[in-house]
């Protein structure tokens, strides 16, 4: 075989790979969709579970709440310190052999199977607090593995910021960290945005690390009360939440009917992939849109 | 008036410049020549301490604006670069709008209102003669200028925070040769109320612009002075044949 045909048969080779890649994923997410929009119906979205242990189908108004805002929980807890940690790494931090041992300990961190991080926190969250469940054990749990995420997505977009920009901004006699605050992180900016959304979809699909931190059961929600100490409050950061995914996983090992279990899993999952889908889809326009709001004006 | 005197640098153990001295009298423009790696970008990065993120960077001797000696550990860094302008080889304007671009430096130095900063946007502009051609576009953005545009943006940019000294890494060396003939006229111009220091591969460029001429080889200054007479009668056969274009 001579070059040009070795040639010829490895270009077909990888076009097979990336049609079986891409193949793989549009029947997943077909398979998904298609049997799963069939479940979907308002109330399934704004009703509350039933028994589904005898049958019951019900909706799942409180775990996409739940999921939601145990996002938003996360959120709060990890941007500021994930922002904080980028800019230290990408901006202050020398290469000595601390800054590589932090990065070890990120990596080690980021790769912690989410069963063990849940076991964790049910030592530390649930049982050494003496919290219970609750949602914000799920958080700072959710927090262990997303935060080395958020460290590296502001690390990577702040150091794609051309160090001549940076230059540019110092000799003009600007300190250091308003060259950062005025230059690198509004030009970051589409980075950290499409990276923290893609760190979202992660984090609203987790289930193991929720199991023993947020609770497999919720109260009953009183969607009219939004005082955050109210126990029945939605809001209440100290209360037990399961989220969707905690949700597919208890009706499938619960449910005596196979039947429910199937129809509640199928449309949880369809709401799942479609949340996932538009986080996905949104951080790209978004990261776009803020890209060109920058650069004209 | 800048001096530079025994000054030297290394990068760990690399003795990137050796025992430099020169002066850079005011309102004068010097060119800095030499092949690439001489060490002529190196003294420039050193007169407003860029160089000091570089890990390894170690500097001693004595560079003086002034009264202020800059390699002082007293010395703000901050308003020392305030002081000294600089532009790079690449036009490097902020994502920002034209207007906002030159406003940049004196909003965070201070200077809030809008009036006032209308003025420095235009006066930048006219000395950097780029007004004409964006006066009815200052809000848009400035990535859509041309490199040459770019460039003079950028130097308006340097002037608006009113520096003493400007220092030019090769700042035509990206551009065609009518933005590079721009960029020569703005240089003569500016001279005249500015010192100016600029690093050039291009020896008609230092020919046709520069007072005076400092020859850089291996770290060394080999020879500096008006840059006529260097042209004309070089002391030193390695500037001669620098100059003759033997190599570099």
């Amino acid at each position: 075989m001579n070059a040009k045909q070795m040639d010829r048969l490895a270009t077909l080779f990888f076009y097979l790979v990336a049609i079986l890649i891409v193949c793989t994923l549009i029947g997943l997410l077909g398979f998904i969709l298609f049997k799963g929009i069939s479940y979907i119906s308002w109330d399934f979205l704004t009703e509350a579970p039933g028994s589904y242990i005898l049958g019951e189908v019900g909706g799942i108004a409180p775990m996409l709440f739940n999921s939601f805002y145990l996002l938003i929980l996360t959120m709060i807890i990890t941007l500021p310190i994930g922002i904080g940690g980028g800019i230290y790494m990408a901006e202050y931090a020398k290469p000595t052999r601390f800054t590589k041992f932090l990065r070890l300990c990120m990596e080690v961190m980021s790769s912690l199977p989410s069963i063990i991080i849940g076991l964790f926190g049910l030592l530390l969250l649930v049982q050494y607090t003496g919290w219970g469940y609750t949602l914000a054990g799920g958080a700072l749990a959710l927090t262990i593995f997303n935060l080395p995420l958020m460290v590296r997505v502001v690390e990577q977009a702040i150091t794609a910021v051309p160090k001549d920009q940076k230059e540019a901004s110092l000799a003009l006699g600007i300190t250091h960290w308003q060259t950062i605050t005025k230059i690198m992180l509004p030009v970051a900016l589409p980075g950290i945005v499409t990276g923290t959304i893609l760190a979202a979809g992660r984090i609203f699909g987790e289930a193991a690390a929720l199991l023993f931190t947020a609770g497999m059961s919720s109260p009953n929600l009183d969607f009219t009360n939004w005082d955050p100490t109210a126990v029945s409050s939605p809001l209440n950061p100290f209360r037990p939440a399961a989220t969707l995914s905690v949700y597919i996983w208890k009706v499938n090992s619960d449910s005596l009917s196979t039947q429910t279990a199937a129809i509640v899993s199928g449309g949880s999952a369809f709401i799942l992939i479609c949340v996932v889908l538009l986080f996905t889809i949104f951080a790209r326009l978004l990261g776009k849109y803020i890209y060109r709001r920058l650069t004209s004006s | 008036m800048l001096v530079v005197d025994q000054f030297n640098v290394y990068y760990g153990e690399k003795h990137a410049l050796n025992n430099i001295s020169i002066t850079f009298s005011s309102k004068t423009v010097t060119a800095l020549i030499g092949p690439s790696g001489c060490g002529k970008s190196t003294l420039l990065r050193s007169l407003n301490r860029m160089n000091d993120y570089i890990p390894m960077f170690r500097a001693d001797g004595s560079i003086r604006l002034g009264k202020t000696e800059i390699y002082d550990s007293k010395t703000d860094v901050v308003s020392l670069r305030k002081r000294m302008g600089m532009v790079f080889q690449q036009p490097i304007p902020f994502p920002l709008s034209i207007y906002d671009n030159i406003a940049y430096g004196p909003r965070i130095h201070g200077i809030k209102q809008k009036k006032q900063l209308d003025a420095i946007v235009e006066k930048t502009l006219h000395q950097a003669h780029l007004w004409d051609e964006v006066k009815d576009r200052l809000h848009a953005s400035a990535l859509g200028l041309s490199g040459g545009q770019q460039q003079r943006l950028v130097i308006a940019r340097v002037l608006a925070v009113e520096p003493e000294i400007l220092l030019l890494d090769e700042p035509a060396s990206a551009l065609d040769p009518i933005s590079t003939e721009h960029i020569e006229q703005l240089i003569l111009s500016l001279k005249e109320n500015y010192t100016i220091i600029v690093v050039t591969h291009n020896m008609q460029q230092a020919k046709r612009i520069s007072d005076q001429t400092a020859f850089f080889l291996h770290g060394e200054i080999v020879e500096a002075k008006e840059t006529d007479i260097l042209f004309q009668s070089p002391n030193d056969q390695r500037t001669e044949r620098y100059l003759s274009g033997q190599f570099g």
